[in-house]
């Protein structure tokens, strides 16, 4: 049996943090039901990137919500929403990421649900909290990257600002709202008592630069600097970063330079007696010269032996066909009800030895109303 | 109450991915027990960043290891590993990151522990997975990066591989290991049975790339090309996405709607009429707004697009973080303090319980510094 099996959540947040929060849930084994307007649905269904459409939706809703039911209800109507209550009456979650305000004036606010389900857990996502200047303002990702200061630690000095190229923030909410949530799960199991658990992208960015934000606070108030090039992390030193070679790329990590210069045959790098932190420039620049001269395997075979941290740098085709990737089975195929079937990722916990699958593929809107209709609220 | 106030958590974890794993346990009222080799304890307590140190441990230790308990004990010992067992006999979860082999060697593998203690959560961060070739390379951040495919979405197309500059892998595996183990706790309130909870950095830094896998797993096996401007922000996003440099700094710009802000900013895009030319055409673009965005004030720019509800701010660094009066208001620094009354400045946990912010002001421990009184809570009988 999955872990949350027999857990019902009711799930009324859209595009990115909340779903991915609720993906989570539904592989551990909940039943999500996610509220959607009726019409439109969730905005992320039509929310495009590089223009993939998939069976008429976008790629980025059917990445995030497989294994989900939908229940389209407009509860702005007085009596929708008396009907949508009845649902809610029964789940052990309900979550959204609504900005603040929002759920107050549908009559849906932690308060309210609590009086229909006194030991409901409520999770909620918001771009900053409840901050009164702050909770106006659109919680987007690339927006929180540039206000938390993640954008100054990727790329190269000169680049300016780098923002890292996947919803980061977003990501790293939804897996602290399902923290939050499963924590206080365990906290209705054991004392039947609900929880209201909130988290803010803010905090997370924050929280997500924990050992960066901590060493500003610590050293005087330094900004982080990052290398003139082959930058991987503002606060290590050579030859930390990834180099060209004669047909590709080659990562390394932390390593001695004294090592590195008689393995790779680098006289340049021999007047180097140490890792010496303010020299990383130099090194680093010796070092892509002398890589390039071969290529990344010639340079795997000296370094791996030796136990030196490396690795060739992959691109998804190249990464699909090594073994190391394939023996973890990480991609799995899933099908919706009108029998359209895609491929996806799965979930990366495994439970006892097994991994957290499922073949169900992301519901159409309104798919499931007929169903729940009669389980929850008909009755 | 805390949420997991009771529980106790036995952390055999090194570095990053697991103790930071701990540090969520421990935020949400869980007691974690980091068990640690005798006078050195664990690897990163030498590990610094700018050689920056609290006490005989680095800030990075201290920053990861707040709010933890000390034990230590040399697990090839066999009087120590007596009283490891008893200890797990107590405990309700344990934790490690060891080379797959290392536990079995012990005696302290998932089975062998099931003995101990039938109702023990035992979690485990490997690298790779445990099978395969790449089950006995090196769990590094940076390599798992440039393995998985990550290092082709950040940054400019002719920049070649960037890296994302932080620990991503790790972290984002330290949040999937806090999943699986309260995951796990109430799968063991149910069955009343020990649960095993197995991630890799791999699978994590996979799972963060769900939607650019997705996309290349349909759309024909196309690899995500980057943008070529200064200020590129995704792959797969059309314009005007990215960051700009303004006349006394940068601001981002997200999505929306393109010949609206173009408008707004007073740049003619009415030729990219088409919703399929954001993308297509996004590098020159962004570039016809670079040209104008530099002209005026950061300031000037977000009053004229947020006026008008345009997804729009300011790039800050840390100083101009630290400086805006929410990170007080709202309390995203807190204080901790060592046994030997030592204080630092840190952030705190993101999760909010019932209104309350979750914080602690317990320093990291000194090695063993906690091995008395576990002796006289777990060990004296």
């Amino acid at each position: 049996m999955k872990p949350l099996e027999d857990y019902l959540i009711v799930d009324f947040s859209q595009f990115l943090s909340g779903p991915s929060a609720s993906l989570r849930l539904a592989d551990l084994g909940a039943r999500v039901i996610k509220i959607e307007k009726p019409g439109t649905g969730d905005i992320c269904r039509t929310l495009y990137t590089s223009d993939l459409i998939m069976n008429g939706e976008s790629s980025v809703f059917h990445t995030i919500n497989r294994n989900k039911e939908s229940f389209a209800i407009d509860f702005k109507q007085p009596e929708e929403l008396e009907k949508l209550k009845k649902l809610l009456a029964k789940a052990d979650v309900v979550m959204h990421n609504f900005r603040p305000g929002v759920m107050e004036r549908v009559g849906l606010n932690y308060e309210d649900v609590k009086a229909i389900n006194p030991n409901v857990i409520y999770g909620s996502i918001s771009g900053f909290g409840e901050h009164p200047n702050l909770k106006d303002l659109p919680g987007q990702d690339l927006l929180l990257q540039s206000l938390t200061a993640l954008t100054w630690l990727s790329g190269n000095q000169e680049d300016g600002p780098v923002p890292m190229g996947l919803s980061i923030v977003d990501m790293l909410a939804g897996a602290h709202l399902a923290q939050g949530i499963l924590a206080a799960l365990y906290r209705k199991a054991t004392q039947n008592i609900g929880a209201s658990v909130q988290v803010s992208m803010l905090e997370s960015a924050f929280d997500f630069q924990f050992e960066t934000i901590t060493t500003f606070f610590n050293d005087g108030g330094e900004l982080p600097v990052r290398t003139k090039t082959n930058n991987a992390h503002a606060y290590l030193g050579a030859p930390y970063g990834i180099y060209k070679t004669n047909n590709g790329y080659l990562a390394l990590a932390m390593g001695s330079i004294p090592v590195l210069a008689s393995l790779l045959k680098c006289e340049a790098l021999l007047q180097f007696p140490e890792n010496k932190f303010h020299l990383r420039d130099e090194i680093k620049n010796i070092l892509a010269e002398h890589l390039q001269t071969q290529n990344t395997d010639f340079w795997l075979n000296i370094l791996e032996p030796a136990d030196i941290w490396c690795a060739g740098v992959l691109n998804y085709q190249e990464l699909f066909a090594e073994e190391g990737f394939k023996v973890l089975d990480f991609t799995q195929k899933v099908q919706m009800l009108d029998g359209y079937s895609y491929e996806t990722t799965r979930c990366p916990i495994k439970i006892d030895g097994e991994y957290l699958t499922s073949g169900k593929g992301s519901p159409k809107l309104g798919q499931d109303n007929e169903k729940i209709i009669k389980e929850f609220i008909a009755v | 109450m805390k949420p997991l106030e009771g529980l106790v958590v036995l952390e055999f974890c090194q570095f990053l991915a697991g103790p930071s794993a701990g540090l969520k346990l421990a935020d949400l009222g869980a007691r974690v027990i980091k068990i640690e080799r005798p006078v050195k304890g664990e690897a990163c307590r030498q590990l610094s960043i700018k050689d920056l140190f609290v006490d005989d441990s680095s800030l990075l230790f201290h920053t990861i290891n707040r709010n933890k308990e000390s034990f230590a004990a040399d697990l090839k010992n066999p009087e120590d590993l007596i009283l490891i067992k008893k200890l797990i006999a107590k405990a309700d979860i344990m934790t490690h990151n060891f080379r797959p082999g290392v536990m079995e060697k012990i005696g302290l593998d998932f089975s062998e522990s099931l003995v101990i203690n039938p109702k023990i959560i035992y979690g485990t961060i490997t690298g790779y997975g445990n099978i395969g070739p790449w089950a006995k390379k090196p769990g590094q951040d940076l390599l798992l990066q440039s393995l998985s495919g990550l290092s082709w979405l950040s940054g400019r197309k002719s920049q070649g591989p960037v890296p994302f500059g932080l620990a991503v892998a790790d972290l984002m595996c330290g949040n999937h290991f806090v999943q699986g183990i309260l995951a796990a706790l109430l799968k063991r309130a149910k069955t009343g049975k020990g649960v095993l909870v197995e991630v890799s950095l791999l699978e994590s830094v996979l799972d963060a790339q769900f939607e650019a896998i997705t996309s290349f797993l349909n759309d024909g096996g196309q690899l995500p090309e980057r943008g070529d401007v200064k200020g590129s922000a995704h792959a797969f996003l059309s314009a005007p996405y990215g960051v700009y440099q303004t006349q006394d700094g940068f601001i981002s710009l997200a999505m929306g709607d393109l010949l609206f802000i173009g408008n707004t900013l007073g740049v003619d895009l009415n030729k990219y009429a088409d919703k399929q030319d954001w993308f297509t055409f996004r590098d020159e673009i962004r570039e016809l707004l670079a040209e104008k965005l530099i002209t005026q004030t950061s300031d000037y720019w977000l009053e004229l697009l947020q006026k008008e509800g345009i997804w729009s701010g300011k790039v800050l660094n840390y100083e101009e973080l630290d400086s805006q009066p929410f990170v007080d208001e709202l309390q995203l620094k807190q204080t901790v303090q060592n046994a030997t009354g030592e204080k630092l400045v840190t952030t705190r946990s993101p999760i909010q319980l019932d209104g309350e912010i979750l914080t602690s002001t317990k320093a990291a421990p000194s090695v063993g510094e906690d091995n008395i009184k576990i002796h006289e809570q777990f060990l004296s009988e």
